[in-house]
């Protein structure tokens, strides 16, 4: 600090800043990206082992061996399921109790704001059914939940049946210490949001359901299974849950050790890990799995029943059985061991998962990479606005006062300068900011409550509506008047457009950098497109250029590439016209989210990023 | 010798059985074992030793014990009790689908005590109480201290001859955490005159008892009037223990049972001790039925009684009677169903309550209690007492009480506000349940940040809130006849029923875990450390910045002649330059 008190090294160190501002600011990106590119590579990941004593150390010998009882079960099921046209609710209620669990059922019902054109739903009814295994000599303090979405079609049987058959041999067993839920839930997460917000007693979305009668304590730990084969391949974990919330690393640590241990082929982002390490083609994988991994994180959406879980701190892994073109496959006995094991080894905890790590990212599923060391590669991004504004700052302060007085440029200068000309300075901001966040308001409002009137008049459905008018504001305002400052003060000047830059930088800045805490990946996303751009973006110079990259990196055409990359990385490639409906889809889906599970992505573009980046749009095109 | 001489003489005049009211004090004991088939298809099996001595402990002078053990005897009169009552219980007793029961007890250790009036200094005696048996019955009970003490004012009365209800001389405290196991069970086993050697106490195999869903003990001390006239005091200890087997873990999904199947023992002789010894099998839905079960070997006699506003029926197996053991050595009863039970709507209680934290994050909460009348056509009161820690910060203008969507208001409230690290928060409230109604009882709270040291060594497994307890008085659906309260089986006299119409009960629900904000305690010293450096050192430095105002000084010139010049000056008296 002696460093600025001092003005002579102060002098020098904006003299620095202001004459290598443009290589410090390509350098500062170049470093956040490779330090990003690198975080699939050895020396950043590092091997992941349990921290859990309570799960580490104990071993329990599985001895599970109803894989064909699961079977007769999964075959009953889907019997009934066809005969009812839905949940058997009567069955699986009659089945429960004969195992010797005490059984519930909670209806609820959902009216989604709009019709969801994908599974084809508007008005939702459904109803929940669930079954608690009473541990012996527990007061019900403390709870385990194994849930399997009964979903449409013929799907997941094979999920339910297996659960069943857990239920029964669970059942007889003497050592739980923690009662055990299964919980069978209609209408994938609907049902799932429906029975977390009853079991719990609140109403964060408008999902209205009957009370409910029986609970067993703070629930612990969840597993969600998808199953819809008789034999697997291999096993699937999704771990990004809602708003990009994260299970403990320990809960994925106990599934890979299961699998380990029974010699199950297990995989995440459908990808297999590679055995050699240090070669360049396994540094592509391991970097392929990572960046998918950051796309689903940073979308924001629950890519499982698992994902609503976490907003009550309870530690939730989804896993899905695959069953592929592979050679050796297992059985439902193989199956039902690992899951007896990662349920035994959770009946052993003493106290909640907190041990391991809750912000990670995953290039392969032995391998982690922790919050301290992906964080830098953020922190270059921000580095940068922070230097742009820095530099703005200086110029601003420097340009008020004389030459002479350059010495000590920083606090009385900038106190003169504020006391003569910046009252009508800062004024001129007041519109383009309120202009820009009405806009934004309106994005995130209007789509939804102007759908029936946008129904009326133009032949599309409900969803096309929301969608296509979230796309026409969004496109609108670009358009709108961007010289609102000259309302004020007559006409804008050099420093009002420096001004009004240095302040959307800033807001830009906070904005990431409060993102990134919650959402590591969604706000990495966007500082890599938006924070070159919004550093070099000025209305002097090739403005042309400036627009077009300008609208490159806006949040929706960031969206658009996501999509893109994320169908390239899946190795699924799509054509344009494919991919323009993904987005329509997407866009919609977003939304969805947003009001039925309360994903904060969408408000947060639509109410913060929006409006920024149009702050941006007004700098460009300031006269 | 003596003291086989006074054994010979008690033990004569026990057999003579005939009472007189001269002579030294006497003492009896009775035995007895219910069995009885929960609804949802599991058995209780309910043990009861009373031990009964005529004698006033409180006088000086009684220095000897014959059935009733010394170290309680003791305790009373040396810490002037007039009632007490210890549970210890591993598991949760649950309500709606195991029915009513005879005697609940909430998960963990509960002890409540009414000190006699001439008590000067309550707290003291209570602390000391308590450290005593803990030593006694092997439990953690020393942790009973003023954060988890509470004094309620109307949900528990004495329960036996009482005078005196100025609950100023009650304390009552429950330890949720509390685990129960053999080193419980054996302290409490030598209370009894025959030990597990003879009687039914024989049953009492620890491996097997603690094999089931529910296993609670108990000890009730309480004056009783000595005879009809009541003119005297006699002295009551009863022992009790409710286990809850799982017949379908045990039977493989069959409901049958044997005592032989349960215990692993059977039952060969009567203490030789007691005045009364015998095993009721509940078996009121035979009657029912129509014949769905069936009890070897045939009992001798049956009887039949109300038991909280139900009739039931019991097998009655007296040890005591010769004719029992005529034809096998042992007694061993079974039952069997006839018919498996397949109804999935079990008849669910009159009173029935739930109780859960709803909210999530780390910061407020919500604790909720739904309390369920479901009889017909009467409502009733109930007195709620809540018990809730200090760190809990309980924000009482949430309190809302709701009964079919209207508000309900109670008709007594009594609060006392916790004090941080001194006393907790204690809350009761008569509410009327109308029939047929579920009454929702919501307050909110504020998780409290504890000091570092305050923390158990498992933060992150949550802290225990310890169960509410409703109290009523609930109105039988079948008419009652009063009767002979010593003669009916269990519990019936421990709770006397003012008339026939209404029956008491005494509910807890299930204890709460509730988590704290807890710090990463991984790395407490580094984090204290770095954190209060780096604040120290930002604010200093920012704080300099911020209020000093810079000037840029010219370097001095011509040194060393000014210096001279000012050197003079000062000499002369004059400023310098």
């Amino acid at each position: 600090m002696g460093l600025l008190s001092d003005p002579y090294r102060r002098r020098a160190l904006s003299r620095l800043i202001l004459r290598l501002n443009t290589p410090l600011c390509i350098l500062s990106y170049l470093a956040g990206l490779g330090w990003f590119l690198g975080l699939a590579s050895p020396p950043f990941t590092l091997r992941s082992y349990m921290s859990e004593n309570a799960m580490g150390s104990t071993m329990v010998e599985e001895q599970f061996v109803f894989g064909e009882r699961a079977l007769s079960y999964a075959r009953e099921f889907a019997g009934h399921k066809k005969k009812v046209g839905g949940i058997p609710v009567a069955w699986l209620e009659k089945t429960m109790w004969k195992l010797g669990l005490e059984v519930y059922k909670q209806p609820f019902s959902r009216t989604l704001p709009f019709p969801d054109e994908k599974h084809e739903r508007y008005m939702v009814k459904g109803t929940n059914v669930y079954g608690i295994l009473r541990a012996p000599r527990a007061a019900s303090t403390e709870s385990l939940v194994l849930s399997v979405p009964c979903s449409t079609g013929q799907h997941n049987s094979q999920a339910v049946g297996l659960m069943l058959a857990l239920a029964s041999y669970f059942r007889g067993q003497i050592y739980w210490a923690k009662d055990i839920i299964f919980l069978v839930n209609e209408h994938d997460l609907i049902g799932m949001e429906a029975w977390l917000e009853a079991y719990h007693d609140v109403n964060v979305t408008e999902v209205l359901s009957s009370g409910m009668l029986g609970r067993a304590g703070a629930i612990q730990a969840a597993v969600s299974l998808e199953l819809s084969s008789d034999v697997v391949t291999s096993f699937d974990v999704a771990v990004e849950g809602l708003n990009g919330q994260l299970p403990n690393l320990d809960l994925v640590n106990l599934f890979y050790a299961f699998c380990q241990k029974n010699g199950l082929l297990c995989t995440i982002q459908g990808k297999l890990q590679r055995t050699d390490w240090d070669t360049l083609p396994s540094y592509v994988h391991s970097l392929q799995t990572l960046l998918l991994m950051v796309l689903k994180q940073g979308s924001g959406r629950p890519q499982g029943d698992h994902g609503l879980f976490l907003r009550y701190h309870i530690e939730a892994i989804t896993v899905r059985g695959i069953n592929s073109f592979r050679q050796y496959k297992y059985d439902m006995g193989t199956v039902g061991k690992t899951l007896e094991g990662m349920f035994r080894k959770l009946n052993n905890l003493l106290e909640r998962l907190h041990q391991s790590y809750f912000f990670y990212l995953l290039p392969s599923l032995a391998r982690f990479v922790s919050i301290g060391v992906y964080m830098p590669a953020f922190g270059f991004l921000i580095l940068i606005l922070v230097l742009k504004a820095l530099d703005l700052w200086m110029k601003l302060s420097k340009c008020d006062v004389g030459p002479e007085e350059q010495l000590c440029d920083g606090d009385r200068g900038a106190a003169h300068a504020a006391a003569e000309e910046s009252r009508p300075g800062l004024l001129t901001l007041v519109p383009p900011l309120l202009i820009c966040h009405a806009t934004g308001l309106t994005l995130y409002f209007l789509p939804v409550l102007g759908q029936h009137v946008a129904t009326q008049h133009f032949p599309v459905s409900e969803s096309e509506a929301v969608v296509l008018t979230v796309i026409a504001i969004y496109v609108a305002g670009l358009a709108l008047p961007h010289n609102t400052h000259r309302v004020l003060t007559g006409c804008g000047s050099e420093r009002g457009w420096m001004t009004l830059k240095l302040l959307s930088l800033l807001y830009l800045a906070m904005l990431l950098g409060c993102i990134a805490l919650i959402n590591f990946s969604l706000g990495f996303l966007l500082a890599v497109t938006m924070v070159p751009v919004a550093a070099i973006v000025q209305p002097k110079g090739p403005k042309y250029l400036y627009a077009v990259l300008l609208v490159l990196v806006t949040p929706a055409v960031t969206l658009l590439l996501s999509i893109v990359l994320y169908q390239e990385l899946i190795e699924y490639p799509i054509s344009a016209l494919e991919c323009w409906q993904l987005f329509l889809q997407a866009v919609s889906e977003g939304l969805l989210d947003h009001y039925l599970y309360g994903s904060i992505v969408f408000p947060f573009i639509a109410l913060f990023v929006y409006p920024c980046w149009l702050l941006l749009w007004n700098v460009l095109f300031w006269k | 010798m003596a003291g086989a001489v006074a054994a010979v003489l008690g033990l004569s005049l026990l057999l003579g059985s005939t009472g007189g009211s001269t002579g030294p004090p006497r003492d009896s004991l009775r035995e007895e074992l219910l069995l009885s088939p929960l609804p949802s298809g599991d058995l209780a099996a309910t043990f009861q030793f009373r031990a009964r001595w005529d004698s006033e402990l409180h006088r000086e002078g009684v220095s000897h014990y014959r059935l009733f053990p010394k170290a309680l005897g003791q305790l009373i009169s040396k810490f002037l009790v007039r009632e007490l009552h210890l549970s210890l219980t591993q598991g949760f007793w649950r309500t709606r689908t195991w029915g009513q029961p005879y005697l609940q007890a909430p998960a963990g250790a509960e002890l409540w005590v009414w000190f006699q009036d001439s008590v000067t200094d309550v707290d003291r005696a209570w602390k000391e109480l308590s450290n005593i048996l803990s030593g006694i019955f092997c439990a953690s009970l020393n942790f009973i201290d003023s954060t988890n003490t509470v004094t309620p004012t109307a949900s528990f009365k004495p329960l036996g001859l009482a005078n005196v209800t100025d609950h100023h001389l009650l304390r009552y405290a429950v330890l949720p955490r509390e685990v129960v196991c053999t080193e419980n069970l054996t302290p409490w086993k030598k209370l009894l005159p025959c030990g597990s050697k003879a009687g039914l106490a024989v049953l009492l195999k620890a491996e097997r008892l603690f094999h089931t869903s529910y296993h609670s003990q108990a000890v009730h001390i309480r004056p009783i009037c000595r005879d009809a006239s009541c003119l005297s005091v006699s002295w009551e200890l009863r022992q009790t223990l409710t286990v809850v087997f799982d017949t379908f873990s045990i039977g493989q999904g069959k409901r049958d049972w044997s005592l032989f199947k349960m215990f692993s023992r059977t039952v060969t002789e009567a203490c030789p001790l007691v005045s009364e010894s015998k095993i009721y099998v509940d078996i009121s839905s035979k009657t029912q039925e129509n014949e769905l079960l069936e009890v070897t070997p045939l009992p001798l006699s049956v009887h039949e009684a109300s038991v909280q506003g139900d009739r039931r029926t019991y097998a009655v197996y007296d040890l005591l009677s010769p004719s029992l053991f005529n034809v096998s050595r042992s007694l061993n009863v079974q039952l069997k169903w006839k018919r498996p039970q397949d109804s999935l709507d079990l008849s669910t209680p009159v009173l029935h309550a739930q109780r859960y934290v709803s909210g999530y994050g780390l910061q407020t909460g919500e604790i909720s209690t739904l309390i369920y009348n479901t009889h017909p056509y009467r409502a009733f009161p109930v007195i709620l007492l809540e018990t809730v820690p200090w760190y809990l910060r309980l924000y009482v203008h949430t309190l809302v009480i709701t009964t079919k969507g209207k508000e309900n208001k109670p008709s007594y409230i009594h609060y006392q506000p916790a004090q941080d690290r001194r006393r907790p928060h204690l809350l009761e409230m008569l509410i009327q349940l109308p029939a047929n109604s579920v009454t929702k009882i919501t307050i909110q709270f504020e998780r409290a940040l504890l000091k570092w040291t305050e923390y158990t060594p498992d933060p992150n497994h949550g802290f225990y809130v310890s169960p509410s307890v409703l109290s009523a008085l609930v109105p039988s659906v079948i008419a009652m006849k009063a009767e002979d309260a010593e003669q009916s089986p269990l519990f019936t006299s421990l709770f006397p029923s003012s008339d026939g119409s209404s029956y008491f009960v005494r509910l807890y629900t299930e204890p709460l875990l509730v988590n704290l904000p807890t710090p990463d305690f991984s790395m407490p010293y580094n984090v204290i450390c770095l954190t209060c450096t780096v604040v120290a050192v930002c604010y200093g430095s920012f704080y300099n910045l911020l209020t000093r105002t810079f000037h840029v000084e010219e370097p001095s010139r011509g040194g060393l002649a000014k210096r001279l010049a000012n050197i003079i000056r000062k000499v002369r008296g004059v400023p310098p330059l």
